[in-house]
């Protein structure tokens, strides 16, 4: 080893540690910072909304305090085909009514469970700082409502779910939802955005048509179906989503699990911009983004050319014999310059 | 106390007087918490003193119950969450009534003793939805079968009417006990088909319409464990499922565990997963749509 090495090793180091404490002291001041944030003014009530839609963009306005009206329910729906299961839900759907706030809100939660629910139910926000992320403050018999009060201070998309016992078939019921903090000033404007949960079930006969929760199966992680927002083909058919050429689409995408993890692609595009887990790291250039079970990841694609870009867990016998896949249709005028059919 | 007007409490000894006794400060250490709780220390000694005299003017003569009472040998059994695995309770013999408490006969109880009619009812007791199904103080929900089993009850209400039939709600471990047995064999826990079994019958809703003694009675010939309502116990609240029900830990009480794999004996037993979490979500003043009783007697009250 000769010395004319040692200096640039130095200079190497110096500059890495100083970026490694750079980015955690931003960290940790941004996190103090929306922890003071006040929240002014009288509580509103939240816009919410059942997906693929989401809630208005946060855009710049400050911090507020919002209530939030979530309520568990037990009920029948159409899971596949003409086949239905007996899913547990937050307000009705599943995935349950996506939230958004902004770093510095204060969420008052009102958690109601339904009259006619045979289960307790509660909810734990993975965009907490508490105790069970709330499951601890909301544990809620049939027929009552409990609320609790948190600040978001961490921006991202965090998934909530519910983790009255047994937990897993709570999940494997359907009960989980997607909560965004935006952080101050909002994310960039995009044409675009839609709310996905992947999510799988583990299912048995109950009666002619009716299927409920097999936990033999969820215990062995081998499931039925593999779905996208609850339902087999819930983004195929009338229900496709839309775009235009030209568009910047951003999906938030979270996973219900409770056992699969997601390799989530959307075949034919490529994506510009992934908040990996759902977090700060932008990627960029991404084929497949992984994302786990209780997580989520934000992804974000310009679509240049026309046609039908299909959504799958790109595991992929999950797309094609469970139900993992969804479709975006692209209008617009063609663009041959990047796409066409035959050589030069 | 003496006037306790109890045709199966006759015997009142010495002994009986001092489990009064005993169960009036039991009274007053819960009322303690709860007036604390719902920081209305100031009213706890006027609370304290209806509860004293509600207790004594309940009327057991004026309405009769024909429910059949089974005898449960009793035995040792693991409990659903235990802090040693290989530790045991001993349940000793008692009597359990056959099926839940029906709608008549809590009419007939409420009738005979006006204090627990709905428009009667301290809050303290039971919160708003007791018997809100009900049409009026004294008439059954519109449609209801008298014999189906009573819901919207608290477990003050419960407690109350089994001291006005000369018995009481059976603990928690009374009640396990039974439910481990299926039709033919007192500990069912092992069969593969058990928990599954219940799990089904959990899943069905509005069950809590339908009338007792329908389906096959267990070994003990015991109805309607699984099928119509979750049930009231004594100490319903001994076991707490925290609400953070995946900690895996034990609370002060240390009786008390989480809902976690880490401290139930039986982590595929989901049946009993959502039975202690339910019994977990309750508080005693609170009425639910699918939440009866029944009672239990210990075998030296046995009266007939």
């Amino acid at each position: 080893m000769s010395n004319k090495l040692i200096i640039p090793c130095l200079i190497v180091a110096l500059v890495f540690g100083a970026c490694t404490n750079n980015s955690d002291s931003s960290q940790n001041s941004s996190k103090q910072s929306a922890a003071d944030m006040v929240a002014e003014g009288k509580p509103e009530v939240a816009e919410i909304t059942a997906a693929p839609k989401v809630p208005a963009p946060i855009g710049n306005r400050p911090p507020k305090k919002l209530i939030v009206n979530l309520e568990t329910t037990e009920i029948e729906a159409v899971i596949a085909d003409s086949l239905k299961y007996t899913f547990w839900t937050f307000n009705n759907t599943v995935p349950g009514s996506f939230i958004r706030v902004r770093e510095g809100d204060e969420v008052e939660l009102h958690l109601k469970n339904a009259a006619n629910s045979v289960m307790p139910h509660d909810i734990d926000l993975h965009a907490v700082n508490g105790p069970g992320g709330g499951a601890a403050a909301t544990f809620t018999a049939p027929g009552k409502e409990s609320v609790f009060t948190f600040k978001a201070i961490n921006p991202g998309l965090y998934v909530y779910h519910c983790a009255a016992a047994p937990v897993p078939m709570h999940i494997a019921n359907g009960m989980y939802g997607l909560i965004l903090v935006e952080p101050a000033g909002g994310l960039k404007k995009v044409d675009r955005e839609y709310y996905i949960m992947q999510g799988e079930f583990y299912t048995k006969t109950k009666s002619a048509g009716l299927l409920e929760f097999n936990n033999d199966k969820g215990n062995a992680e081998n499931p039925d179906y593999v779905l996208f927002n609850g339902k087999k083909g819930s983004l195929l058919g009338a229900n496709t989503l839309e775009a235009k050429v030209g568009e910047t689409i951003r999906l938030f995408i979270g996973n219900g699990g409770p056992n699969l993890t997601s390799s989530f692609h959307v075949i034919g595009e490529i994506f510009d911009n992934v908040y990996v887990e759902g977090g700060t790291t932008v990627n960029h250039n991404v084929q497949t983004t992984v994302i786990p079970a209780g997580g989520s990841a934000i992804v974000e694609f310009k679509v240049n050319v026309p046609g039908e870009y299909v959504l799958v867990d790109h595991s992929i016998f999950r797309a094609f014999n469970k139900g993992a896949i969804g479709k975006i249709k692209v209008t617009g005028d063609a663009n041959p310059k990047l796409y066409k059919q035959g050589g030069f | 106390m003496q006037t306790l007007n109890c045709t199966n409490k006759a015997d009142s000894s010495f002994y009986s007087h001092f489990k009064m006794k005993i169960s009036y400060l039991l009274n007053a250490a819960i009322l303690i918490i709860f007036c604390c709780a719902s920081s209305s220390c100031k009213r706890q000694e006027e609370v304290l003193t209806s509860l004293q005299k509600e207790d004594t003017q309940i009327a057991t003569s004026a309405f009769a119950t024909n429910v059949k009472m089974q005898e449960i040998k009793g035995g040792y059994y693991k409990p659903f969450y235990s802090s040693d695995s290989d530790a045991l309770i001993k349940v000793e013999p008692f009597l359990m009534d056959e099926r839940p408490v029906t709608n008549a006969e809590f009419l007939a109880f409420v009738k005979a003793n006006p204090q627990w009619k709905r428009s009667a009812i301290k809050r303290i007791y039971a919160d708003t939805t007791y018997l809100h199904n009900w049409v009026s103080d004294t008439a059954l929900p519109k449609n209801a079968l008298p014999n189906a089993p009573v819901t919207y009850v608290s477990w003050f209400a419960a407690k109350a009417y089994a001291t006005a039939v000369g018995k009481r709600l059976p603990t928690l471990d009374e009640w396990e006990f039974v439910a481990m047995a299926d039709e033919t064999s007192i500990n069912a826990r092992n069969k593969k088909t058990y928990s599954n079994n219940i799990l089904n019958l959990y899943l069905i809703k509005n069950r809590q319409y339908n009338a007792v003694k329908l389906s096959t009675p267990n070994y003990w010939g015991i109805y309607n464990m699984f099928d119509l309502v979750w049930e009231w116990t004594d100490d319903f609240n001994s076991v707490l499922i925290n609400g953070e029900s995946r900690s895996g830990d034990y609370n002060d009480k240390n009786l008390v565990c989480a809902g976690s794999a880490t401290s139930a004996t039986d982590v595929l037993n989901y049946a009993a997963f959502m039975r202690y979490g339910f019994r977990s979500s309750l508080k005693a003043n609170y009425t639910i749509s699918n939440l009866g009783f029944r009672c239990a007697n210990s075998i030296s009250n046995k009266t007939k």
